[in-house]
């Protein structure tokens, strides 16, 4: 038995408790108005375990994560900047745990106050005229974003758009919410230099066109120069601009997707805020709005009357896309990207594109310099930047992934693998502002000593990685046989 | 410059590396007359003492009132050990696991989460979270459409007794794509889904059945019947559960002959904070069959090129990051960190301390239940068994009774009044927190408003 993988089903031991933890057990008489029929018969199969073993058993397991408290983390496209421990423990007072969502306005203004003051703030960032902080991630912004795209049609009577534009290296949630909004997608091509195929989109712009997503600067790392000309396309046919936020990053400060005339936009905090990631979420991604489409936002909203706060119920906004969640979305996520806007404030607001822009073109020329080849080689990069192993990978039948994987040997973690999917055995690299310069050279030095050993010894990076908990997983006969849940007796 | 760690000598360097003079020359793709202005609107920078004492006086602001209201969140007590682990930096500051040798902690952690919300369900299968329990309803409502191959109808039935912010939530999710949502009336003196409701329906093409247990009435269904009428007209059936409730609750897996094909729920009962509404997490479970078309992340456990077992993400075909428009859902980022706490959580209690938490939550709630109802005038408003969850009807508004509660700092219960129109009526709870004492307040206090 490999006891570095061991379930916590399998340190159980049968009449083990962690007593203090819970309750204790209630006299029997107090359930008997609970009808037989409609209780359990056989307890849930849970651990039956010690409050040590339960200790030792996460902490362990966590210890086998790469996290940014550990390591560089250059995850394109996630920004994983340092997570300020302030803002956790800000949003962890009693006061804000304990609040009841559906609390009422007099015992929450305390609350209230920051979510009405962050709205404020993210208007002022991104130059957009409403904000609702509700979706809960990315991709529920982007959904809130073209629900009210598709409300504002409605409500003006235009029911044949029927089609949303994506640019081809568009992230996947942006054709999967088009769709989840009942929309088809036409995808849009990209050129060789990054920007969008501005013919092809001007012929596929029609009286069937609710709107554009675009992220800009786009997934593949540059500035979509041709965004002015882009929005006129777009609006003269009557369709609608979506902004994709998880970029921001790059520009907050420089440009205001508000003044690039975008129509609708998400952020998404858990980037561009520096609220963590959490192994997975949760995240926040608010919507921004121009003018027209501010009576669609989701609700719940703050409001301001006077000097105190109240939700903004359907009688303020009759034509709202609605409710995302049972209550007010991540509440305490937007706690913490409260934080976090407070203790930059508007100096450090400004320096934010600045410095990650600065990391990331760093980046880029050194590691142009030990042989690596740029997807755009004539284009500033971002605040990321591509990599293209298309010649490695011919040459020394080195792949990307080879290559991200051997990284984690190098105590790094990789950068985005094969997104966008338009550039051939690409790394997408986001170092963010937060990482001192020693770390980015760390990092270009484990990536020069990686090129080397694939002109070497391509069979050592084909490998890797060597030196973590497990080596490359079987994912075929993960997908094959399916083992979902730990059944005792099953076959591990 | 906060959080940002370069020295004068480092900026130079990076700049005459880059070939550039000034930072600002890394813009000069972007049209000038684009550039923002100074972002006057936004405050001055903080101190982390700063911020800290600015927030720390609104968090108190929200502290003081005694809470009963249940309602789809429940206060209850979270070991000390959940969120000191949860919080810890290499679960915080992770991200999603595609690095899967780099991140078998996560990894490790949503498989055994999967096998305890799974066996706590009675299903077979588990995702690694969505966002909340009332957009996973939205999501099993679509997966329902996906999966019912029988079903040719864009459409499901959902009872009214199920969450009014779950319909709600679900009807602005799924009528984007133009899926009908049809309400089932409640009967009104029992506070349940009755058979007879259903009756027009039998024979009709729905694709499934929503049964919430407890209802959102507290009140318990009877959900064998319900399951299995909704079976045999080809229906599939979407269960949305309270997880406490299933340490002593038949779960989901075993209602009628056959178990039903979906569950959903909130999972923030499970040492995830009250926190004003999020961050919770909504589970997602299902029968083997449909594994397919579930929504999200999930994780297998396999075996390295060694042979060592291990675990990754799998079924990513169903993912937008691989099939774009044809994914079963646009989730992407999740709610891994309160997924975290709850299997914290979760092996913490394990079903016997589960069990003392529902029967508490159950044993304090009836007895709430009973002092309210010893005032003249205030009873029971439904007549079915409850659980954890109480219907009271007041002789008066319960609009305007719960604001005059609030003044003596008791949150009393969540008004019936806008979704339900019963003007006199509220939800209360009292979960295992509550003591006897700020119950008897409770009921003095109710007392004295409506004397
Ligand atoms: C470009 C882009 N758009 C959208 C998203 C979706 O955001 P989320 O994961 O928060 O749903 C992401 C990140 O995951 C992204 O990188």
């Amino acid at each position: 038995m490999n006891r570095e993988a061991q379930l916590i089903f399998e340190v159980s031991k049968a009449g083990r408790r962690a007593y203090s933890q819970a309750p204790k057990p209630v006299a029997d008489d107090k359930l008997n108005d609970l009808p037989a029929a409609l209780r359990r018969q056989s307890k849930p199969l849970l651990p039956e375990v010690s409050e040590l073993q339960v200790v030792r058993h996460y902490t362990n397991l966590s210890s086998k994560n790469f996290a940014i408290d550990k390591q560089f983390y250059p995850l394109g496209s996630c920004t994983m900047k340092y997570n300020p421990r302030g803002a956790n423990r800000a949003a962890m007072l009693p006061g804000f745990l304990k609040r009841h969502p559906l609390a009422p306005e007099s015992h929450s203004q305390g609350y209230l106050a920051c979510l009405f003051e962050l709205q404020e703030f993210l208007k002022e960032v991104t130059g957009m005229k409403g904000v609702s902080l509700t979706p809960m991630a990315g991709a529920q912004g982007e959904f809130a974003g073209v629900a009210m795209i598709r409300a504002y049609h409605e409500a003006r009577n235009d029911h044949e758009r029927t089609e949303i534009l994506v640019p081809e290296a568009a992230h996947g949630t942006n054709p999967a919410t088009a769709v989840m909004c009942g929309y088809k997608v036409r995808e849009v091509p990209v050129n060789d230099d990054g920007d969008v195929d501005l013919e092809a989109l001007k012929a596929a712009c029609g009286p069937q066109t609710a709107g554009l997503m675009m992220t800009n600067p786009s997934t593949c790392g540059v500035f979509e120069r041709q965004v002015e000309a882009i929005a006129k396309a777009v609006h003269e046919a009557g369709g609608l601009l979506y902004y994709d936020g998880a970029n921001l990053n790059a520009i907050l400060g420089k440009v205001r997707p508000g003044d690039m005339g975008f129509d609708v936009i998400h952020m998404n905090l858990h980037k561009t805020f520096a609220t963590p990631h959490g192994g997975g979420g949760p995240g926040a991604g608010p919507v921004g709005v121009s003018e027209r489409l501010k009576p669609f936002l989701p609700t719940p909203i703050v409001g301001q009357d006077g000097d105190s706060y109240r939700w903004l119920t359907d009688a303020d906004l009759p034509q709202t896309i609605g409710h995302l969640s049972a209550f007010m979305g991540n509440a305490g996520v937007l706690l913490r990207a409260y934080y976090y806007a407070r203790a930059l404030g508007r100096e450090g607001m400004l320096r934010v594109g600045e410095y990650s822009s600065l990391a990331a073109n760093y980046m880029l020329k050194r590691l142009q310099q030990v042989g690596y080849t740029a997807a755009y080689p004539d284009r500033r990069a971002s605040h990321e930047f591509i990599l293209t192993l298309a010649k490695e990978a011919k040459a020394f039948d080195v792949s990307a992934m080879d290559v991200a994987k051997r990284l984690l040997d190098y105590n790094q973690h990789a950068p985005t693998t094969y997104f966008p999917l338009l550039v051939p055995e690409c790394l997408l690299i986001e170092p963010t502002e937060t990482e001192t310069k020693e770390a980015l050279d760390e990092f270009i030095d484990a990536m020069a000593r990686i090129l080397e050993e694939a002109r070497e010894n391509p069979e050592l990076v084909k490998g890797a990685p060597y030196s973590q908990p497990v080596r490359r997983l079987d994912d075929v006969r993960a997908a094959r046989e399916l083992n979902l849940v730990f059944r005792p007796g099953a076959s591990a | 410059m906060p959080y940002i760690p370069h020295t004068p000598e480092d900026v130079q360097s990076m700049l005459d590396a880059i070939g550039v003079a000034r930072i600002e020359d890394l813009f000069d793709e972007i049209p000038a007359h684009l550039k923002a202005g100074a972002l006057e609107k936004l405050p001055d920078g903080l101190t982390e003492m700063e911020v800290t004492a600015l927030m720390a006086a609104r968090a108190r602001q929200d502290e003081s009132a005694v809470c009963f209201i249940g309602a789809g969140a429940y206060e209850h007590h979270i070991p000390a050990a959940v969120w000191e682990i949860a919080t810890r930096g290499e679960y915080y500051t992770a991200y999603t696991p595609y690095q899967a040798e780099a991140s078998q902690g996560t990894l490790q952690t949503i498989y055994e989460y999967q096998s305890m919300i799974a066996h706590l369900t009675g299903m077979d299968v588990s995702n690694a979270s969505v966002y909340d329990g009332a957009s996973g309803l939205s999501e099993a409502v679509l997966m329902a459409l996906r999966a019912n191959r029988k079903s040719k109808a864009s459409r499901v039935l959902m009872p009214a007794a199920v969450h009014p912010l779950y319909r709600r939530a679900t009807r602005d999710i799924v009528t984007n794509q133009g899926v009908t949502i049809e309400e089932v009336p409640f009967c009104n003196e029992r506070g349940i889904t009755l058979l007879e409701s259903l009756a027009p329906y039998a024979g009709e093409d729905y694709a499934a059945l929503v049964i919430a247990q407890p209802n959102f009435f507290g009140c318990l269904e009877d959900v064998d019947a319900l399951t299995d009428w909704a079976h045999a007209n080809n229906m599939l059936v979407i269960a949305v559960v309270n997880p406490t409730s299933l340490a002593l609750l038949k779960p989901p897996g075993e209602w009628g002959s056959g178990g039903v094909d979906i569950v959903v729920g909130e999972g923030q009962p499970l040492g995830v904070p009250l926190s004003s509404g999020g961050p919770y997490f909504g589970f997602m479970c299902c029968k083997q069959q449909h594994v397919r078309q579930m929504p999200g992340r999930i994780i297998g456990r396999t075996v390295d090129m060694d042979g060592k077992p291990g675990f990754a993400l799998t079924l990513q075909a169903r993912e937008q990051h691989i099939r774009r428009s044809k994914a079963t859902s646009n989730i992407c980022t999740n709610q891994g960190l309160a997924m975290t706490a709850a299997t914290i959580y979760m092996s913490l209690l394990g079903a016997d301390g589960l069990a003392s938490v529902a029967g508490h939550c159950h044993a304090n709630t009836n007895l709430l239940a009973d002092k309210l109802c010893a005032i003249k005038g205030v009873k029971r408003r439904f007549s079915s068994a409850t659980f954890h969850e109480v219907v009271i009807e007041l002789p008066q508004s319960a609009n305007l009774t719960l604001k005059a509660l609030a003044a003596k700092n008791i949150l009393g219960g969540y008004s019936l009044a806008p979704a339900y129109g019963f003007d006199n009526a509220m939800l209360v709870c009292a979960t295992e927190v509550r003591t006897q004492d700020e119950i008897e307040q409770y009921a003095a206090a109710l007392a004295e408003v409506l004397a």
